[in-house]
């Protein structure tokens, strides 16, 4: 935001920035920074999006600050137990007398982590697998996509289901389940951005230079398909979340006392006639992140892949 | 001359016809390959995971006061003594034979489980898509036609909300609201147990079978159980249905042809449902098709949230209590039918679509 005043007070700057010809590289960057920038604030529901996210963030950074209670030590057993929203406990207490709020709060750091996590996991995994793939073509291609098809002959959940299941119920192993299953989609994509470059001529430039494959990779082909992957894998965070909560839910995710979203729906699900805040507020929290990636991730695609907008 | 041109293009014209049959039965032949390949690949990925339980088989079976002798036998007679590719020839054989070994849960062999859960699912996700193509195309269409309307921003944030709604918490708070507080529908399960076994099971679909028996008030309860998890699965199916109908609509309504009908005279709902929604409906169909595969997946945490008896209620059941034969059958099965489907998708989108051949 610091960026649009201070283009706004300073023409000088903005002009800078959208100079025909950037006299450096980082101007060039920086322009198309800006352009692309300027059009995402053009999307009100994207902006809302990024609001929520950095909501997020600064929900898991200060959460020490923000929440009013701890999120494992409940409070008195027998006055305090399932009591509903009020001014003391702003989204009611759980059946340890714990702070409903105060959990989501702190909850909100495990959601962050989830996802984190499974980006830098699956994204490597899967520029890697497509890009090699993509560019060597022959038997390579056939076997790596191959094994594309076949992880993504299973639904995302049930595969992962089976992941944690043999490895075991834990947050950790969530989190490696759902990497795995995640990579695929990032594969077929970084593929069929590789197959559009691969002849190109700067490539070709490349390799007559004496260039290696490993280079020609790494330096040139995956920069390039690395903003498709990117949208992808941020339209793909709320699925992830989403997953994730899902695994909470079954037991298989973070396991109690740890304030998973998922988890805590579970736990509110014994009382769910008579006490409905324990399990409805949680799933609010989940369905809000969730909308926000969503919403920045479609912004996201609309400024850095038109062509995948359509 | 002529006598001897002829014969050549003859044979040319032969040679023309053989070489473009050659080039179906290659195609046929790469494509059922690629399902073999697939299908091989899924078997491999349920025994690897099967391999990496940190359970150890025999101590299950045997015990941990068994002597090492008879340990050593039951590891014998499992397999486990041979190498990893041996292992995996007698899996695959034991699962094309459909042997997935025993439930330690139920007892039962898996299959026959599966056998039994499956139906369920199948009802509840034909329910579901049933209710998400209903709804679904007829939104779509509108949206499309009065793009950037009312109605459009509707679909679009119904949309959203279905790809951001954790489904079991959706799940959880339509049973409070409509079978709870305002006690529309029945609760959780397939039947009451008042309704139990007056039906013969003859499709595996309660719905069918008790309207092909006359027992109306059988299906009454079973549609009262139905509706809401179908309900639920439905609005899933819809929010990828409409927004699929609105994008390939508004595709074709951008077409020439659509102009050209317009300026023929021809009325706009005729425009709109025979010309436009026509062209539309091939790729329609791959997308129902797929979205029912999709609600297989969404059936898991539905059937656990609703108690509703089917392979997602199995397989988590089954994960809860570490009974890993049933758990790889499950999952071995669900991948099998996504497979399926998916091809299902490909092939009819491949008879229907002209242009394709």
């Amino acid at each position: 935001m610091a960026d649009t005043s201070t283009a706004q007070n300073r023409p000088g700057l903005k002009a800078w920035l959208l100079a025909a010809e950037p006299g450096s590289r980082l101007q060039a960057r920086l322009g198309r920074f800006y352009v692309s920038w300027r059009a995402f604030l053009g999307n009100p529901l994207a902006v809302i999006g990024l609001v929520i996210v950095v909501a997020l963030l600064i929900c898991a950074a200060f959460a020490d600050l923000l929440a009013t209670h701890s999120p494992y030590i409940g409070g008195n057993l027998r006055t305090e137990r399932l009591l509903p929203p009020d001014s003391e406990f702003w989204l009611g207490t759980d059946d340890q007398a714990r702070d409903i709020y105060s959990r989501i709060v702190y909850g909100s750091r495990l959601t962050l982590l989830v996802v984190i996590l499974v980006s830098v996991i699956a994204t490597p995994i899967g520029l890697a697998i497509g890009t090699i793939s993509g560019y060597f073509g022959s038997w390579v291609d056939v076997v790596l996509m191959r094994l594309t098809d076949i992880f993504l002959a299973f639904p995302r959940l049930v595969l992962a289901l089976a992941f944690v299941a043999a490895l075991g119920p834990g947050i950790e192993n969530a989190i490696i389940a759902i990497a795995i299953t995640a990579w695929p989609p990032y594969a077929r994509i970084a593929r069929a951005e590789t197959l559009t470059i691969r002849n190109s001529e700067f490539i070709q430039a490349v390799r007559l230079q004496g260039g290696s494959s490993a280079r020609i990779i790494v330096k040139h082909v995956v920069p390039l398909c690395l903003s498709s992957v990117i949208v992808r894998v941020t339209l793909d965070m709320a699925g992830i979340i989403l997953t994730a909560a899902g695994l909470g839910f079954l037991g298989l995710g973070a396991q109690p006392p740890l304030p998973e979203w998922g988890a805590m729906i579970a736990a509110g699900r014994r009382f769910l006639i008579d006490q409905w805040w324990v399990a409805a507020m949680p799933g609010i929290a989940i369905f809000v992140v969730s909308l926000g990636f969503n919403l920045l991730g479609d912004g996201l695609r609309d400024v850095l892949d038109p062509k995948a907008a359509k | 001359m002529s006598v001897a041109t002829a014969p050549r293009g003859a044979s040319a014209e032969e040679g023309g016809r053989v070489h473009a049959l050659l080039h179906v039965v290659g195609a046929i032949v790469r494509f059922v390959l690629t399902i073999l390949v697939t299908l091989l690949g899924l078997v491999a990925v349920t025994f690897l995971i099967g391999r990496v339980v940190p359970i150890d088989p025999v101590l299950a079976i045997v015990g941990d006061r068994a002597p090492q002798s008879v340990y050593l036998r039951v590891r014998e007679e499992l397999g486990l003594d041979l190498p990893l590719i041996q292992q995996f020839w007698l899996y695959l054989k034991n699962v094309l034979a459909g042997d997935f070994g025993r439930s330690v849960l139920t007892t039962n062999p898996v299959l026959t489980d599966i056998a039994h859960f499956f139906p369920a699912t199948i009802e509840l996700a034909t329910m579901g898509t049933l209710i998400g193509t209903l709804l679904g195309i007829p939104l779509g269409v509108f949206a499309a036609v009065r793009s950037g309307s009312l109605l459009d921003q509707i679909v679009r944030v119904v949309g959203l909300i279905g790809y951001s709604v954790p489904i079991f918490w959706l799940g959880l708070m339509a049973l409070l609201l409509f079978y709870a507080k305002l006690d529309w529908v029945s609760g959780p399960g397939r039947l009451d147990i008042s309704y139990d076994y007056i039906v013969t099971p003859v499709t595996g679909s309660i719905l069918v079978d008790s309207l092909m028996q006359g027992q109306f008030a059988v299906f009454r309860n079973a549609f009262s159980h139905i509706i809401l998890p179908a309900s639920l699965l439905g609005y899933f199916s819809l929010a990828y249905i409409s927004r699929m109908t609105r994008s390939f609509m508004l595709n074709e309504l951008s077409q020439e042809y659509i102009v050209a009908a317009r300026v023929k005279g021809i009325s706009e709902a005729r425009v709109i449902w025979r010309h436009a929604l026509r062209n539309a409906a091939v790729p329609l169909v791959t997308v129902v098709v797929l979205s029912y595969a999709g609600l297989l997946e969404g059936s898991v945490l539905t059937e656990t949230v609703f108690a509703w008896p089917g392979i997602g209620l199995y397989l988590t059941n089954s994960l809860q209590n570490a009974d890993m034969n049933a758990v790889l059958g499950a999952t071995l099965t669900i991948g099998v039918t996504f497979v399926g489907l998916n091809i299902l998708s490909d092939v009819l989108y491949r008879l229907l679509d002209p242009r394709t051949r």
